[in-house]
Formats: structure tokens, C-alpha cells, sequence
């Protein structure tokens, strides 16, 4: 197995937790009336990412937020050219999207494909209002029309490259690494 | 379980039966089921994963509720599935098996999913064919499907199955859906005892690793899930216990146990000969979850055929 060498760290903590309280106004901004306000977290560290900004929102708004977690497993095009299947994972999205002002979050805007699956799989839980969508890092490398509504940082990248985002919860430090030549799956 | 998912890979072309599936295979089948499970209570219950695949289901043996389990399986995930009954097929124009199948995948197939009162028909066409195989239940073999949704609805309701303990009460000799579960259930660190007149009991139930038991108030007041088996009524009329109503009274489970044995759940893989094996009342009462069985039977079949179609493909 080859070790990923960590070319530079993106983020720190504290440009992590900064980033996410920047989200937290943004979301929040456009309206008048948060009630129609609802955030998506995408498996797995945009779910992480989703969770924090949703407590900001909190503490800066005192507006609980309801929050969803969506797997796109099961709506991808490329799961059967990678090596390994795709193990599934929770989806859960436990209030009623009609009509909703929806948020994606996700870590790492890269192809747009996974943001293509996700727009899909929401079809099938119902009409949302809108849908805009977050990332906190750009990449680059685009192959299909997608943006973001909102990004944390623009990173250009090598293809070769790779965005390693951590989360305390699963990786026991919160920042953001470029590294080389990552084995991924 | 969930950190069991981080390293193992599922690597089976196949799925003929639980004999070729490691304890981990198991428990990773069953913790990808209820992702599946989810879909089924969303608005719009289908997902276009298997979109690309096509699939037959070959039963050459009648089957309601497999049947549509499996295509209801297939049709939430998009697949394209084309049935095959025996009654309505070139069989009856004299044509052997292994030119059927070779003939419908001629016709660019994925999958066959095959139901076959002879033992082994399943394994016999992984060797015609290069479709990927399910076993819908080969004569008195397998029926891996069943056995995984039975345990599916059991890790529902208990944490762990190290320990658990299952009774399999009825006719054990002609029954697929007991083969699967002992050897399903063991691999997973549970107990099995087998309990039945012992007209209805195989000589090999030892062998692979179940109690043997021939009385039922000892099996209930031992176990946490009694598992009834449907008894066919023609087994009678062969001479393998005297009376539908003597089997009943020995082997069938009726109100007054559930008073006696407060804690057992009571599972059944359908259809219920209601007065035999269970009152009418116990097939109705809250310990019953035979129709949660039902339910997951579909979420189980997603997920085997998601692990499959994938599995075939690097």
C-alpha cells in the first residue's frame, strides 16, 4: 500500500471552523423567514461538514435547521468501472423535501458527477423548492455543467492530486491536505 | 459490523447457497440490506442502479410470494426482467433445460434467478451459461434467499446473533428454507434446533450442526425465535404422521404457549396452513413478524442482486 505524501495543509482548524460559520451566514442569508431552510449532507464527510453548519446556524440564529444525509450509491455512472463496489451507506432524509429550500453540502467538487447522482436521487423524494449546492473545496476538473453556490476555497489541482479533507469524527483532526498520488477506495 | 465493511470485499458471482458464503459474507449482505430497506419507504421507491441489467426469472416450480419478491426486487432497481413459468414454456415442447437457458441468453441476459425442484439445477447452469446464478430454492437443497431475509428480520429485533437461539419446528427432511438457516445461522455464532415428528426428521440435521429435538414444549421454552414450517398437506396422505389434527396438537404452536413462554418470537416463511402449524391467533398476535419477513424479503433481494451484478464486473 502506498502512503499518500501530504503536500501542503489547505485549512486548519480554525480556517475549517471560520469557513463553516461563513456557510452558516450565507445559507441563511437569502431569507426573510428560515422556515422553508433545509440542509442536505452528503455521505461521508459532507454529512460532518453539514452537521457543524447546521450547529452554527443554531448559535447564530437560534433556528433549528432540519438536516438529511443522502447516499448516491445507487444513482452513480461509474460504480462499476471503479476496482471495488461501493459499499452503501445511510440515507436518511427525515422531514418532507417539498417545497423545501434545499442545501447540498459535500466536501470536494471534483467531476460535478457525484452532485449529477445527488440531484437524481432527490427526484425521488420529492419536489424541493430549490436546490443549491456547497462545497468546501473546488478542484477544478469539471466534466459536466455543474457549480457551486458556495465554496470555501478554490484549490487548482493536478490530476494526480488529491484533496484529503478530515473531520475530527472520523480522522481525529479537522483540516484540509493536498496530497500526491492517493490510492483511493 | 460497520468497520467489518471498511476492508472486506464482496466477491461472489454467484449466489447458490449459503454454504459458499463465509460468516462474513453474511453479515455484510445483511448490513448492506437495510440501506436497501430504506428505499422501499422512500416516495418514489425505486432506484436506476441496475438500470444496464437484464434478468430471467426461471421458475420451473410454482411460487407466488418468491416470485414477486424478486421481481419486485429487480423492478425497484430498474432492472429488466423477463419471467419464465414452466407451464408456459418450450418444456412442454420437449426441450431440455440446458438449451432454455442457452437460448435466453442468447438474448443478452445478466442474471437468472432459477427455482427448480431438483437439487444442484442451479449449480448445473453456472456451468451452461455465463450469467450470474441465484438460487430461488433447488428441491429439498437451498433456498439462500429465504434464509438471508430470515435473518435480515431477526437482526431487527436482537443485537447480536452470537447466542441467539433459533427453533426450526415442522417438517425438516423436505425443507430447503432449514438447510439454509442452520448453516447461515452457525456461521453467524447462533444456536439452531430442529423440532418435528421424527417421520419429518433428516439424519444429517446433526451433521450440520442443529440440536435435534421431538418435543415441542422443551424447544419453545428454550428458544428466542421459533421458526414454524409449512406442512405439506400431502405429506399426510404418504404416511409421515397419522392426522393434520395430531400434528397440530404435537407440533403446532397455540395460544397457551405464548402465555407460558413470554419471550419468543415467532417467525413463519409463508404460507401459513393456519390451524396446523400455528393457531390462527398466534399467526395474528404482536410476537408474529411474518409479514416483517415479507417486507425485508424485497430489501434482502436488492441487496444480493446489487452485490452480485457488481461482483461480476471488476
Amino acid at each position: 500500500m502506498n502512503i499518500p505524501l501530504k503536500k501542503a495543509r489547505l485549512l486548519t482548524e480554525e480556517d475549517l471552523n471560520r469557513t463553516l460559520m461563513r456557510f452558516a451566514h450565507q445559507f441563511v442569508e437569502p431569507f426573510d423567514d428560515l422556515s422553508t431552510l433545509a440542509i442536505i449532507g452528503m455521505q461521508t464527510r459532507g454529512v460532518y461538514i453539514a452537521k457543524r453548519i447546521c450547529q452554527n446556524i443554531k448559535k447564530a440564529y437560534n433556528f433549528e435547521v432540519p438536516m438529511g444525509v443522502l447516499d448516491v450509491t445507487f444513482y452513480r455512472d461509474d460504480f462499476r468501472t471503479k476496482m471495488k463496489m461501493p459499499s452503501v451507506q445511510v440515507t436518511e432524509i427525515p422531514y418532507d423535501i417539498y417545497g423545501k429550500d434545499l442545501v447540498l453540502v459535500d466536501d470536494v467538487l471534483y467531476t460535478g458527477r457525484t452532485v449529477r447522482s445527488a440531484l437524481d436521487a432527490l427526484t425521488s423524494f420529492g419536489r424541493p423548492n430549490s436546490i443549491r449546492f456547497c462545497s468546501l473545496i473546488d478542484r477544478g476538473h469539471r466534466e459536466l455543467p455543474i457549480t457551486a453556490d458556495y465554496v470555501g476555497l478554490h484549490v487548482p489541482t493536478h490530476i494526480s492530486e488529491e484533496i484529503r479533507v478530515q473531520v475530527k469524527e472520523l480522522d481525529g483532526e479537522d483540516a484540509v491536505y493536498l496530497v500526491e498520488n492517493a490510492n483511493m477506495d | 459490523m460497520s468497520d467489518t465493511s471498511a476492508t472486506y470485499e464482496f466477491k461472489h458471482k454467484h449466489l447458490l447457497g449459503l454454504k459458499d458464503y463465509t460468516g462474513d459474507d453474511i453479515r455484510y449482505i445483511l448490513d448492506q440490506a437495510r440501506h436497501f430497506r430504506e428505499i422501499l419507504d422512500r416516495p418514489v421507491p425505486k432506484v436506476p442502479t441496475l438500470r444496464d441489467k437484464t434478468i430471467v426469472n426461471l421458475f420451473y416450480e410454482n411460487s407466488t410470494r418468491t416470485r414477486i419478491s424478486f421481481e419486485l426486487a429487480q423492478k425497484r432497481m430498474g432492472a429488466d426482467v423477463v419471467n419464465f413459468a414452466k407451464s408456459a414454456s418450450s418444456t412442454k415442447k420437449g426441450e431440455s433445460l440446458k438449451d432454455t437457458i442457452r437460448n435466453i441468453e442468447s438474448m443478452k441476459i445478466d442474471m437468472v434467478v432459477v427455482r427448480h425442484e431438483s437439487p444442484g439445477v442451479p449449480h448445473y447452469l453456472t456451468r451452461c451459461v455465463a450469467a450470474s446464478i441465484i438460487n430461488a430454492g433447488d428441491g429439498a437443497h437451498e433456498h439462500p434467499t429465504q434464509a438471508l431475509l430470515d435473518m435480515f428480520s431477526m437482526s431487527q429485533r436482537f443485537n447480536t446473533f452470537e447466542g441467539l437461539k433459533v427453533a426450526i419446528i415442522g417438517d425438516i427432511t423436505h425443507s430447503r428454507v432449514v438447510r439454509s438457516n442452520i448453516i447461515g445461522l452457525s456461521r453467524l455464532g447462533a444456536a439452531v434446533t430442529v423440532c418435528g415428528p421424527k417421520t419429518l426428521m433428516p439424519l444429517y440435521a446433526e451433521e450440520l450442526g442443529a440440536n435435534v429435538s421431538y418435543d415441542l414444549e422443551e424447544t419453545l421454552g428454550w428458544c428466542d425465535v421459533a421458526m414454524a414450517l409449512r406442512i405439506q398437506l400431502e405429506r399426510q396422505e404418504s404416511g409421515l404422521f397419522p392426522s393434520i389434527r395430531e400434528y397440530h396438537e404435537r407440533f403446532g404452536i397455540k395460544r397457551q404457549h405464548l402465555e407460558k413462554y413470554p419471550d419468543f418470537i415467532i417467525m413463519h416463511p409463508g404460507p401459513i396452513n393456519r390451524g396446523v402449524e400455528l393457531e390462527s391467533e398466534v399467526a395474528d398476535s404482536d410476537r408474529a413478524i411474518i409479514l416483517n419477513q415479507v417486507t425485508n424479503g424485497v430489501a434482502v433481494r436488492m441487496a444480493i442482486l446489487y452485490l452480485i451484478a457488481g461482483g461480476t464486473r471488476i
